[in-house]
Order: C-alpha cells, then sequence, then structure tokens
C-alpha cells in the first residue's frame, strides 16, 4: 500500500504530469499527439511523462491504427487519500492519549 | 470528529478538555510532556526551529517526521511543518477557552510531495490538484 502511494505521489509530483493527468481525467481519451498539442512541451517529453504515469497505474495506452491512445484511472488515486484519511484516526488516537495526559498532569 | 476542508484536502480533529488552556498548552509546547502523548521529540517553542518526531520504525518507514515550528502564539496558536514518507504538510493546533476548559482543533493541510519544483509548481498548482482529487474520487462511486 506503501510504494503504490509513493508511486502516486512520484508520478505526480511534476506539474507537467498532474496536467497531462487531469486533461485525460477532465476530457478522455487522447492520443500523444493531441496531448503534445496542449502540454507545451515536447513529443518525446509527453511520452516520457505517459510512461512514469503508467508506471504508477495512473493511465492505460491502447493501440488503435498507428496512434496510441490514453486514458485516465482514476482509480488509481486511492492509496492516495486513504494515504491522507489516515491522519484522521491518527489525530484521534493521540488525542485520546493528551486526554489522558492532561488527567494525569493534575496529580 | 474529522471533516474534509471544502477546498484542499485537510483533516481536522476537534476536542473539549476540561482542562485550563495553560495545562493544555504545557502538554502541546513541553518536549517532555509532547512525547508522552504524541512521539519522542526535541521540540523548542521557537518559530524557525526544526525539530524531528520519531515513532519506531515500521517496515517502509524510518518512523522519523521532519518538523520546523512556524507560529508560536502562546497559549493560543501552534504550528508547525510535518514531513515524512515525500510528504510534507502543515499542523496548526488552535485553543479558545471554553466555561469547561479548552477546546483544542488540529488542522492538518496543504499535502504536497516535498520534491516539488516550486517555480513549475507555481504554473500548475498541487493544492488545485488536491483540490480537484476529491471530486474524481467521488465520480468513481
Amino acid at each position: 500500500m506503501r510504494s503504490s502511494t509513493d508511486n502516486v505521489f512520484k508520478a505526480l509530483a511534476d506539474p507537467t504530469r498532474r496536467a497531462i493527468f487531469e486533461r485525460l481525467t477532465r476530457d478522455g481519451d487522447q492520443t500523444v499527439h493531441a496531448l503534445t498539442e496542449h502540454a507545451g512541451v515536447s513529443q518525446p517529453m509527453v511520452s516520457k511523462h505517459l510512461s512514469a504515469l503508467k508506471r504508477a497505474k495512473l493511465v492505460r495506452n491502447r493501440r488503435q491504427g498507428r496512434e496510441t491512445h490514453y486514458s485516465a484511472q482514476p482509480q488509481a488515486l486511492a492509496p492516495l487519500v486513504d494515504w491522507i484519511g489516515h491522519y484522521g484516526a491518527f489525530w484521534q488516537n493521540k488525542f485520546a492519549r493528551l486526554e489522558d495526559l492532561l488527567e494525569r498532569m493534575d496529580k | 470528529m474529522t471533516t474534509p476542508d471544502s477546498s484542499t484536502r485537510s483533516v481536522v480533529v476537534e476536542k473539549e478538555f476540561p482542562h485550563p488552556p495553560e495545562k493544555v498548552w504545557r502538554a502541546l509546547t513541553e518536549s517532555s510532556l509532547i512525547e508522552q502523548w504524541l512521539m519522542k521529540n526535541d521540540f523548542q517553542p521557537v518559530a524557525g526551529h526544526s525539530f524531528s518526531l520519531r515513532m519506531d520504525p515500521v517496515p517502509n518507514w524510518n518512523g522519523v517526521i521532519d518538523c520546523q515550528v512556524l507560529v508560536v502564539e502562546p497559549l493560543r496558536t501552534l504550528s508547525y511543518t510535518w514531513g515524512t514518507l515525500g510528504m510534507e504538510s502543515i499542523v496548526l493546533f488552535t485553543l479558545t477557552p471554553t466555561p469547561a476548559g479548552t477546546h483544542v482543533r488540529m488542522e492538518q493541510s496543504g499535502f504536497r510531495p516535498d520534491q516539488e519544483d516550486n517555480y513549475k509548481g507555481a504554473q500548475y498548482g498541487w493544492q488545485k490538484f488536491m483540490g480537484g482529487l476529491e471530486r474524481v474520487v467521488a465520480g468513481l462511486e
């Protein structure tokens, strides 16, 4: 769980990759050509970013004719959301310990 | 007790303690007391002070949280950064006196990768992304 979270964070740490991922989430399947038009970087760079997103399972590709189409896999974000959610339980547990400590400090 | 913030991902835990703010403040800011409820630490209540919180190491994690004190307003506000596992966030404690004691609100927010290039980040904000994240995940149902 932690290693998949690491991959997701690494993949999304780069703003160009985040922009590509969000574009795929918003507009649906796109070819590398279409993504390159909006990315502001060269096609080899876009392909490199897509590989990183693919390693994190954030995108999937399929070949159709001579073009490769990419689609977002937003369910890959789930570990990231879980990870942040863990802090809710963590702090509630710590607050219970803080309450115990405050009681002990009276004595 | 935990509610997501509307704009960006955050964790909020609130509780009223039947103890005066002076005592709660000591528990939040004296190193030996912090250890008893939170973690081993070398905290000092001085803005700019870097410290670490340490838990027992577990597989894939050395148990260390790297922090830096941001705000110290005695009896009212304590804030520090919280960096671990390649992610940085900000922890903010707010104390409010009540007739029965002290209301304590802890908010942890601004989760972002700590290796982010700030210049590039300005072009496409991580915070904006995290704001959209909740909608994306909600759409999975």
